[in-house]
């Protein structure tokens, strides 16, 4: 049988170290996720919601493995996830240009040794699916708008052709217009490559919009999950309803 | 090359830094090439002389011609603070990037040692190792560098523990970009900005170091001149003849000061 999950996590607890850098202190570790168990399906969205400090990033960072601190089972169908961070103003490296910074995953990779004129032709491909004009390629981060910039993230994630991307609150820092033209990109991205999306966000009107499945988070532990239409109209959870309440899709 | 004009336009401390250290660096290529007179060459007719069309700087206690000898002064003295400083930079620069990306015991132990010098004066430092391994530039130039190296250190280790916390360091993580090239391909480039004008703070501090030890005496030997041992020789002659001390005084004012000036203009540079 052909395996159609694409990511599986059973029972995951992930832990921080204590940042305080003392000579004699202990290191204390602190518990951010507490035994979250999920499936994914290959080629769904699945949108994890939740207020800020419950996890979500926490989740994202462990299944790309940024933090490898965690217990419990996670398994992959396919290598090297990669992820778009909230905030593009600080995730492009500010003394490099764009063309740079996309043709770099290329650079770097272990599996392909790609000569300058394929990287050309990559980075290229990259700039039509992301909707930028070639002349960027030029330019340095702080020449771009936030959209732009946005939009150059999300190239640099799938210049490697990744099976799973996470999307770790991609719009919340960009103003309404600019939102919707990225999550317009993120579902056309779906749509034409077929890639399985975490969609992670605090704004359940974004998530409803994009996601086949969510999972509601609060605390560091799993609140309600399943299929995003069924959640909204019959949402079990006591917390789920006041999200939804406060988001004002439910009275 | 336009828009570097534009942006010149607006900082008169660029301006003002690249006209001084500009007219220094000038003299000093010149020196290479041709000088009024010998700077060793003495004339026994000729001691203590004021400024004149001939002399234009007077002469000294030797009847060396103190022009001559400030170019050449200079040369040694800026010779001795690019090798300092570059000492410093390199060596200060790795063990910051280091220190700052790894972190952990490496760097309690590194920054401790790094804190040990801090106290130690350097000009102490500089005179214990001239008096194990003898008077010279060669020696001068080793001491002083080691001695700048905590600096560049502390101030490479900051930058870097601020850019390792950014976004863009966790994407190339992601990416798969080695360690190695992650400090010095992604990460270091965004700290030349605070590197550049601590450098120029640096050689500053260099050419008054340099100055202040060769007044002590362990610095270029003589017959060779270099501004601050022409300055310990004057001051025996500060009343007789102001000019001998004053003119190479001046040109050390003069090079820290130009250098001052473009270390502000780089800050302000937008």
């Amino acid at each position: 049988m052909e395996e159609t999950k694409v990511l599986k996590v059973s029972h995951l607890d992930v832990f921080y170290k204590n940042r305080k850098r003392k000579l004699f202190s202990g290191k204390k570790k602190v518990q951010a996720l507490f035994d979250v168990s999920f499936d994914m399906d290959e080629g769904e969205v699945l949108a994890i919601a939740g207020e800020s400090g419950c996890g979500k990033s926490t989740l994202a960072r462990a299944i790309v493995g940024i933090n490898k601190d965690y217990e419990g089972a996670m398994w992959q169908k396919y290598e090297g996830p990669q992820m778009v961070f909230q905030d593009p103003y600080n995730s492009l490296n500010p003394s490099k240009k764009i063309g740079w910074l996309l043709e770099e995953p290329l650079r770097v990779d272990k599996k392909k040794k790609w000569t300058p004129e394929e990287r050309k032709k990559r980075v290229e491909e990259i700039m039509t699916q992301i909707e930028l004009p070639m002349e960027m390629l030029d330019r340095y981060p702080s020449q771009l708008s936030g959209g732009q910039r946005q939009r150059v993230c999300i190239g640099i994630a799938l210049m490697r052709n990744p099976k799973l991307l996470i999307a770790d609150e991609p719009v919340s820092a960009l103003d309404v217009t600019i939102a919707s033209q990225i999550m317009e990109l993120l579902s056309r991205i779906h749509k034409n490559l077929g890639i399985s999306i975490i969609f992670i966000s605090h704004d359940l009107r974004v998530v409803y919009q994009i996601s086949d499945h969510v999972m509601i988070m609060k605390n560091g532990r799993v609140v309600e999950y399943g299929d995003t239409k069924e959640v909204y109209k019959n949402p079990k959870e006591e917390y789920t309803k006041q999200l939804l309440k406060a988001a004002g899709i439910k009275e | 090359m336009k828009a570097f004009l534009k942006k010149l336009k607006k900082n008169p401390y660029m301006i003002a830094g690249l006209i001084i250290t500009g007219l220094i660096v000038l003299m000093v290529i010149v020196g290479l090439f041709w000088m009024p007179y010998e700077p060793t060459k003495m004339s026994a007719g000729e001691k203590l002389q004021g400024i004149s069309l001939k002399h234009i700087m007077g002469t000294d206690n030797m009847g060396r011609d103190v022009f001559s000898r400030v170019m050449y002064g200079s040369r040694i003295t800026l010779l001795i603070a690019l090798g300092t400083v570059t000492i410093g930079v390199v060596l200060g620069t790795i063990i910051g990037a280091l220190t700052g990306y790894f972190g952990g015991i490496l760097d309690e132990v590194v920054m401790r040692i790094i804190d040990a010098m801090f106290a130690f004066p350097s000009i102490l430092l500089a005179l214990v190792i001239v008096s194990v391994f003898g008077t010279g530039w060669a020696q001068l130039l080793m001491s002083l560098g080691i001695a700048f190296i905590p600096s560049y250190a502390r101030i490479v280790r900051g930058e870097v523990l601020r850019c390792k916390g950014m976004d863009y360091v966790e994407s190339a993580r992601l990416q798969g970009v080695s360690q190695f090239r992650m400090i010095f391909v992604h990460i270091l480039p965004n700290i030349k900005g605070v590197l550049a004008s601590s450098i120029l703070i640096g050689f500053n501090n260099a050419v008054l170091a340099e100055a202040g030890l060769s007044y002590l005496g362990v610095g270029s030997q003589p017959p060779y001149a270099s501004l601050g041992k022409m300055l310990s020789d004057a001051q025996q002659y500060m009343f007789t003849v102001p000019s001998y001390c004053l003119c190479p005084g001046i040109v050390i004012v003069f090079i820290v000061l130009g250098f001052s000036f473009l270390g502000e203009g780089i800050r302000r540079w937008k």
